[in-house]
């Protein structure tokens, strides 16, 4: 397609919305309410679940979390490659994984668990389990939230079997609305990651008679270790 | 897609004999409506967010050029590039363009209405290029040649005994020989076909649920992870979306996310909400070279200003058609075109003309249910009112239906006619078989008695007599 064309488009959607509305582009102070609203996003009705304090917020989320049928674990720090060599045997999973190259992955004690073999990279078509972290959990729904980049690889939220997810509990806040603040505090207020994924729960479909199948194309289990202190 | 709206009487025949449909069916009434009324009574903030869902979308839409603009601004500065296509044929043009720029032969799609609406795959196929749904729900029916016949569930239509024997007719070829009979084993069976479908393709095709202006990010909401898959496995990413889509900022998506799920299955939230914003980030491991979006209008922005522009609210959960009498009897299919259900009464007539969709508006009970569930609450009966009163004034209601009108408006401007009229049928029902009760046949009423009797009036004459009788 032209240049010339594709700006003709641009135009003739722009100004097709603006005729319908009866005005010209938005000037003087209609311009600057929606500015203002941009600059500073208003929030919705306050939901009461999401306004939890401390030790409420994280009970919460694994509650909610195992609602969405994830299973949770609560451990120490120190203990976190136990659990997760634990979980693997206790599910007759393979002693084996895909890990994000993190460095608060790597600074775990995972020489203590010498059945394990760990792979470091992005995710491949037939990995069996995969190790992530998380950039926060939110209580209100059980949810996971993935920030993109070199740490933390997209393929490994979506291409094995089974996601571990190793989750600080001061990551856990109550609602979407503090997750955005928090990308806006990392990645600045007009950059976002490549992909935020928010994953409730292993993959599910309903396409086949409306019966919950977990496993569609996303992983079939995922175990959620949330690391106290 | 071609429509076959204008055949909406015969379809609905065809739908009412068919077995497997009407299996399928009495499914849907009951799980999605109760799990969405579990869902909305778990959340007691539910009615104040619907209320909040409705504002931001008319924002929306009263400033769409200015939340357009400024998408494509923040989109193309982190390397994306944004695409207009004011018709349907334009933007298959684009994709089309896009496909080919890098030698695509095959296209992973993720289940988009606005794809199923400008025809795409067609057209894809037309020019040598494969495109593969990965929703299951999609793959399954495009396997079988259909089209989707619900918004969010586009297999409801079918048993699991068909899916099956689809199955087997079209894996056999890749070793899967065995016809299966639980639901577990179809959902594995159709994720390692797929699987390698997905590493091998090209570009991925996704719609949009919302498009965030605040930061150009294309927002998707789906339950199984082939979207995902769709966005970061191929080496272009391509999003369709349709210019009502966007929405200001973050905190409005959450305001729309939390009665978007609700609504559509009665979950608390979907299992992947995912944010995309421009392509793959240098140091990033994965994640598409090249990211697009191709923002369509297809006869959208008419409808603004206008007194249906309720309708672009529209955030496509289902939840009107879950709950919506007619659709539970008919299914989606007869309905002719992609958007069945009162939303699709409502936007069949807008997108192909009220001469192609006449049928749909007629298609309603005005219950009322599709209004009292709407998360944006779209006053879908008084939409579909509006319709009638076009297909009326057009003269496209058929004949009988004016002169029975006609008929009885002459008669109602004449008060004492029409009460001596009616109270001579009164009578003459009364000679016909009050007695019974009801009525097995009536004059002039074949196509009610044909499938049920009809209600004998009670003794007492006429409601207008019975008034005057009996007003205090």
């Amino acid at each position: 397609m032209s240049e010339a064309g594709s700006q003709a488009d641009r135009a003739a959607i722009l100004g097709s919305i603006r005729r319908a509305l009866r005005r010209g582009p938005l000037s003087g102070a209609a311009r600057q309410a929606v500015d203002a609203r941009l600059a500073d996003p208003p929030r919705g009705p306050a939901v009461g679940r999401a306004a939890l304090a401390e030790p409420e917020k994280v009970a919460l989320f694994c509650q909610w979390a195992e609602f969405n049928n994830a299973t949770v674990a609560r451990v120490a720090a120190a203990d976190v490659p136990g659990e997760i060599v634990g979980y693997l045997a206790r599910n007759n999973l393979p002693a084996a994984a895909a890990m994000a190259p993190s460095p608060a992955l790597e600074a775990l004690d995972w020489a203590s668990q010498r059945m394990l073999t760990l792979r470091h990279g992005r995710g491949e078509g037939a990995d069996q389990v995969s190790i992530t972290g998380a950039f926060a959990g939110i209580a209100e729904t059980g949810t996971l939230v993935m920030a993109s980049g070199p740490e933390h690889p997209v393929t490994l939220n979506l291409l094995p079997d089974t996601h571990i997810v190793v989750l600080r509990e001061g990551d856990i806040v109550g609602g979407y609305e503090e997750v955005w603040q928090r990308l806006r505090a990392r990645y600045g207020k007009d950059a976002m990651p490549r992909t935020v994924n928010t994953i409730t729960g292993p993959s599910r479909t309903g396409d086949i008679e409306q019966t919950i199948e977990l496993g569609a194309h996303g992983p079939r289990r995922m175990h959620i270790v949330v690391v106290g202190g | 897609m071609q429509s076959t709206a204008r055949s909406f009487k015969d379809n609905v025949d065809t739908a009412l004999a068919d077995p497997n449909l009407q299996d399928s069916l009495s499914k849907l009434k009951v799980g999605f409506s109760e799990r969405r009324r579990q869902a909305a009574e778990r959340l007691p903030e539910f009615e104040a967010l619907r209320d909040r869902a409705r504002d931001i979308k008319n924002h929306a839409l009263a400033n769409l050029d200015f939340y357009l603009e400024e998408f494509e601004r923040k989109v193309t500065a982190l390397g994306g590039h944004v695409h207009w296509a004011p018709t349907a044929d334009d933007a298959r043009r684009i994709i089309a363009d896009l496909c080919r720029s890098i030698g695509a032969r095959t296209v992973a799609k993720s289940k988009s209405m606005v794809a199923e609406e400008i025809g795409l795959n067609e057209h894809l196929e037309a020019l040598g290029i494969a495109p593969i749904e990965t929703d299951l729900g999609e793959y399954i029916i495009q396997l079988r040649h259909e089209p989707p016949s619900h918004i969010i569930a586009p297999a409801v239509h079918l048993t699991k005994d068909q899916v099956a024997d689809t199955f087997l007719e079209h894996h056999s070829k890749l070793g899967f020989t065995r016809r299966l009979t639980e639901r577990n084993d179809l959902v594995a069976e159709a994720r390692a076909v797929l699987r390698q479908k997905f590493l091998d393709a090209d570009v991925g095709l996704t719609g949009a649920n919302f498009l965030v202006a605040e930061t150009g990010s294309s927002m998707l909401v789906t339950n199984e992870g082939n979207a995902d898959l769709s966005n970061t496995l191929p080496r272009m990413h391509i999003v369709l979306a349709s210019i009502e889509k966007v929405i200001p900022t973050l905190e409005d998506a959450a305001v729309l996310l939390r009665v978007l799920a609700r609504s559509a299955t009665g979950q608390e939230s979907s299992a992947y909400t995912t944010l995309n914003t421009g392509p793959k980030r240098p140091g990033d491991l994965d994640g598409p070279e090249q990211y697009h979006v191709v923002i369509l209008d297809n006869g959208r922005s008419s409808v603004l200003g206008t007194e249906m522009q309720d309708m672009l609210r529209c955030i496509r959960c289902g939840a009107c058609m879950n709950h919506c009498p007619v659709y539970g009897a008919i299914g989606g299919h007869a309905y002719g075109w992609v958007y069945p259900g009162p939303i699709g009464a409502v936007l069949t007539p807008q997108l192909l003309g009220v001469e192609e969709a006449a049928n749909l508006p007629n298609a309603s009970t005005f219950c009322g249910r599709c209004e009292s569930v709407c998360p944006v609450r779209i006053p879908l009966p008084g939409l579909m009112r509006h319709w009638r009163e076009r297909e009326f004034e057009r003269h496209l209601t058929p004949k009988a239906i004016r002169q029975g009108l006609a008929l009885w408006g002459f008669m109602a401007r004449r008060p004492r006619l029409y009460r001596r009229m009616t109270a001579l049928a009164n009578r003459l029902l009364a000679l016909l078989g009050r007695a019974e009760g009801r009525y097995r046949t009536l004059p002039l009423a074949g196509g009610w008695t044909r499938f049920r009797d009809f209600p004998a009036p009670p003794a007492g004459g006429t409601f207008h007599a019975q008034w005057r009788r009996r007003k205090p």
